[in-house]
């Protein structure tokens, strides 16, 4: 194509992404990412507060990320552009605060990624294990598979990328669906009661509910990542917001059936256990129920979910990372994409050797924690974003494709929820925060001083937007 | 051999296809295409063509 047109001495044809995705992928793609923490992640609440604590950070993480998927929804539905929050913070806050936004997003998919090809290498390991192989399986070549299939999937084209996503997130979830209606039909049996009797509801009291906000994000965690398909669906005001609401809620209702399955059926203790004890608990959960069926089918959900996490990881690091590109807040190099697949082809190959080398080389609850940080940070910047989009450009300015109610109720909440979540976090891993918030100011000393010079201001605001008010 | 040494070894020549199906390409399309029209793809064009800002 624009070779040919190169050749005859024409103007060089453009060459972008494609425009065609529709909602479906966009749930898709949301929900891949998160529904994974329903599987194994989550239930580290239950050791830092109990079950009731998992239970009350659940819907407290919930409110968080539903004021997330609000926010989002609004301001996303008006910059459809790759980049997703990077480009919001780029249009309505300004350059810094987007190179930030833009890192902790890759740094946050990326980890996630990583982590789950340790997961998936775990789990075939288990596999194993279950069909009686009683030598030492190598994980490895599991776990770079995992990281190439994806990577490969993700360079051929974005279509089949999300349409897989799609099934097999479909999959999982129905999955869940299934073991729950068999709690219903006598087929699994709950013990609530005598599970949450006593000193096993809330063991370690109010502060044991406040330190299991830190896991409670698991639940929902990279809901967020349905902005990053913004320049590729065919119809961005409408498919993002239906997309990511209608993923938010099916996350709440993944969430809350996870919970109440699994506390009804595994001793807090182990639940609570992530390590030694349940390391997959609705497998487990299926396992307890003595049906080969609902094992099977929570197995596969669990590799489901787990490959769905890292494939719609690897699809929105690499956005982030070519939209950056693509404005010279990096080397424009990674700003292309393919002239046949029309993916950004570049961004893709560069962090997959980045997954494999913490896959392979970083611990597991240190690669987590560092995905779960990065992650709190860009939530923190949402409502500021979201405040000075609403007074920069009005509801009679701009056409929104989505108008979140009770503004600014949900970005104060919001707010709130991150500053209680920082307490959490920093009560378990605080050192790990610390060195991080100094790690992105050294960086924004790098971009502030020295990158910025290579961007060019006028062109990367690009939003046909009237002037800010008060500019 | 078992069955599971089988299938780690399934697991990287999977990983090595993959890989190089990647890299060839890559390779391909570098030396097929200017820099220039790899690099072309700018922000919000799409947008403006089929998305109005107007009330």
């Amino acid at each position: 194509m624009a070779k040919a047109s190169e050749a005859a001495g024409g103007k060089v044809e453009k060459i972008s992404l494609l425009r065609v995705l529709g909602p479906a992928h966009v749930w898709a793609l949301g929900v891949g990412i998160v529904l994974v923490g329903e599987y194994m992640g989550w239930n580290f609440a239950v050791g830092k507060g109990g079950a009731y604590a998992a239970l009350i950070a659940c819907w407290f993480a919930g409110l968080l990320y539903t004021c997330v998927a609000m926010i989002d929804s609004e301001v996303t539905s008006t910059v459809a552009a790759a980049g997703g929050q990077y480009t919001q913070a780029k249009h309505i806050i300004g350059p810094l605060m987007a190179f930030n936004v833009g890192l902790y997003l890759v740094f946050a998919y990326t980890m996630l990624e990583a982590a789950n090809a340790i997961t998936l290498g775990y789990l075939v390991s288990q596999v194993a294990a279950l069909s009686g192989y009683t030598g030492t399986l190598d994980q490895t070549p599991f776990i770079v598979l995992t990281i190439l299939f994806l990577a490969w999937l993700n360079y051929r084209g974005v279509l089949a990328t999300l349409n897989f996503n799609l099934v097999i997130t479909a999959v999982a979830f129905v999955a869940i669906i299934v073991l729950f209606l068999s709690t219903l039909t006598g087929t699994t049996q709950l013990h609530h009661a005598g599970l949450m009797a006593g000193g096993a509801s809330l063991p370690y009291g109010a502060i044991g509910v406040v330190a299991a906000m830190h896991f409670g994000l698991w639940y929902y965690l990279g809901i967020e990542g349905t902005t990053q398909a913004a320049e590729e669906v065919r119809s961005p005001a409408r498919a993002l917001p239906f997309g990511t609401m209608a993923g938010i809620i099916t996350l709440l209702i993944a969430a809350t059936l996870t919970w109440y399955i699994c506390t009804g059926i595994l001793p807090w203790e182990f639940l609570g256990d992530g390590v030694n004890g349940s390391v997959a608990p609705l497998f487990d959960a299926s396992r307890l129920s003595g049906s080969t069926f609902l094992m099977v089918l929570l197995g596969i959900g669990t590799m489901f979910s787990t490959m769905a996490s890292a494939n719609g990881c690897i699809n929105d690091a690499s956005r982030a990372w070519f939209a950056m590109g693509r404005d010279h807040y990096l080397p424009q190099w990674f700003g292309a994409v393919h002239p046949k697949y029309r993916t950004p082809f570049r961004s893709i190959i560069f962090l997959v050797p980045i997954a494999i080398l913490f896959a392979l080389g970083a611990p597991l609850d240190q690669v987590i924690t560092f995905s779960i940080l990065s992650g709190l940070l860009e939530y923190t910047f949402m409502p500021i974003n979201v405040i000075m989009f609403r007074r920069k450009w009005p509801l009679d300015t701009i056409k929104r494709g989505y108008v979140h109610p009770f503004h600014p109720i949900p970005a104060i909440v919001l707010l709130c929820l991150c500053a209680i979540t920082y307490f959490a976090v920093f009560l378990g891993y605080g050192t790990q925060l610390i060195a991080m918030v100094g790690f992105y100011v050294v960086v924004s000393l790098w971009f502030h001083f020295w990158r910025y010079r290579f961007v060019k201001r006028g062109d990367q605001f690009t939003m046909p937007w009237p002037r800010p008010r008060g500019y | 051999m078992s069955f599971w040494n089988y299938m780690e070894y399934a697991a990287w020549i999977l990983s090595v296809i993959f890989g190089l199906y990647i890299l060839i390409d890559w390779f391909r399309i570098e030396s097929s295409y200017s820099e220039e029209a790899l690099t072309s793809s700018r922000e919000g064009e799409l947008e403006a063509m089929t998305e109005q800002h107007k009330l």
